[in-house]
């Protein structure tokens, strides 16, 4: 296969490095494009939607630079496109952070706080943010080949995905409640952790997203 | 299932170079940062840190050399402290790969700094270094000052009070250091670190005194810390990364 080029949406929200790198380290023959041209996006085979920060700003440029059609579009094109982080909330129908904001609605539920007393089944109490490694039940699904049930992933984040339809919760996550740790429909794929920054499981998904044909 | 409690081993890093020396039996060059981090991140360490001591304007150019490199290769959480005063640091050392940052001193003369770091940038990324020494006499109830410049400057502020205070500001973590512990080997502030870890609702990294395993495991069962870090128990080869979390692991701590 001739060597194919992979998007990463840079709509001004933080640091895109990361995923880059770990892209290009597990696809050294792929060329991983950070860009916020649609027309790049477009011409790409594989596109990567990543997000960091507050929704309300991530929200506002992705409506300000109409990225919300580019990615209506992609998915759409069948090609595989992977949500990372704020990245897959914001292909929710709307997140209840800085006091509700509408988000893309690619994919139907709710963005929910895990609230400031978040308690352990043993009634002990939980930081929030959520951060750090904690284990991912996943379904059967191609982007979990090779990958330890039960495998641990970076997560950082005070937001969870509440699926809309359950039937798209490709892996759960236990942080006082059990939530939506992936999602996945036909040739989309939304990870609520950081691959990128999960090591050997992280870089396994990844890898597996680049060779992924977009078919569940 | 349960979120692990994390392993960090801290680099102090000078122009480039690890200071305070790292001595792996079958390392080369133990003085480049991205090979002990590299080497760490092999160990199974859950995130790196990296101190940035560098006092020169140029030297701040080889540390955002150095975190490029460093992203590129190694793929957990990396945070650079030390120097960091303006946004436009932030966004450098962000842009560089690095995953957050670490305020200190900044904080405590411009706290609205971090109200705008967090904002501009999200709490994801804002680590709050403290620097505590206790300050109440014996038999009195124990209180702890916050000094910066590395321990030398008093700031006359409640070390609790501060840690919330830094917390509704929009500090995603908090790194805890006792300057009473910070090198000794005695283990860490075990009270201070509780104390902290109670009053805020955010993660507590723990850091300061370290000698054994022993202490790390305290660490999280009596202090209540989300993170464990220390520096020289790693380096100088005393204890491995796996070996401590086998031990933490027969404390009955969740780890990675």
């Amino acid at each position: 296969m001739s060597s194919q080029q992979i998007a990463v949406i840079d709509y001004g929200m933080g640091n895109l490095h990361s995923v880059a790198s770990a892209l290009e380290h597990v696809a050294p023959e792929a060329e991983v494009l950070v860009t916020s041209d649609p027309a790049q996006v477009s011409a790409a085979d594989r596109v990567l939607f990543p997000g960091v920060g507050a929704i309300r700003d991530c929200m506002a440029e992705i409506k300000r630079l109409k990225f919300d059609e580019l990615l209506r579009e992609q998915v759409a094109s069948g090609k595989p496109v992977l949500g990372v982080c704020v990245g897959m909330q914001a292909l929710m129908d709307r997140s209840e952070e800085n006091g509700g904001v509408d988000c893309i609605g690619l994919l139907p539920g709710q963005v929910r706080y895990f609230g400031a007393d978040l308690k352990d089944a043993d009634g002990q109490r939980l930081k929030v943010p959520h951060m750090g490694w904690n284990q991912v039940h996943h379904t059967h699904h191609p982007l979990w080949a090779g990958i330890e049930q039960d495998a641990r992933f970076y997560f950082v984040h005070s937001f969870y995905v509440e699926a809309g339809n359950p039937e798209q919760v490709a892996g759960t996550c236990d942080y006082g409640t059990t939530f939506a740790a992936a999602l996945t429909q036909d040739n989309l794929f939304a990870v609520q952790f950081h691959p990128e920054k999960s090591h050997t499981a992280g870089l396994q998904l990844l890898r597996n997203f680049v060779d992924w044909n977009g078919k569940p | 299932m349960a979120l692990a409690k994390r392993i960090i081993p801290c680099l102090d890093v000078d122009n480039g170079r690890v200071v305070k020396g790292v001595q792996f039996v079958d390392i080369r060059d133990a003085g480049d940062p991205v090979e002990v981090a590299k080497r760490y991140n092999e160990q199974g360490a859950d995130e790196i840190t990296f101190l940035d001591i560098t006092a020169s304007h140029e030297g701040r150019d080889t540390t955002v050399h150095t975190v490029e490199r460093m992203a590129a290769e190694v793929f957990i959480p990396l945070t650079v402290g030390g120097g960091i005063r303006k946004i436009e640091d932030i966004r450098r050392m962000l842009n560089a790969g690095a995953d957050k940052v670490g305020i200190n001193s900044a904080a405590v003369s411009d706290p609205e700094f971090v109200k705008a770091a967090a904002e501009r940038f999200g709490s994801q990324c804002i680590v709050v270094a403290i620097d505590a020494k206790q300050v109440s006499g014996e038999g009195e109830a124990p209180r702890w000052e916050i000094f910066t410049h590395g321990g030398r400057k008093p700031t006359g502020i409640d070390a609790v009070q501060w840690a919330r205070k830094m917390a509704d500001y929009g500090a995603g973590e908090i790194l805890l250091t006792s300057m009473d512990r910070d090198g000794t080997k005695n283990g860490f502030d075990l009270k201070l670190t509780r104390a902290i870890s109670d009053a805020v609702s955010i993660p507590i990294i723990a850091s300061g005194g370290v000698g054994n395993l022993q202490h790390l495991a305290d660490g999280v069962l009596e202090g209540g810390a989300d993170a464990v870090l220390a520096a020289s128990i790693f380096h100088f080869g005393e204890y491995s990364i796996p070996e401590a979390k086998a031990y933490m692991r027969e404390r009955g701590i969740e780890m990675r």
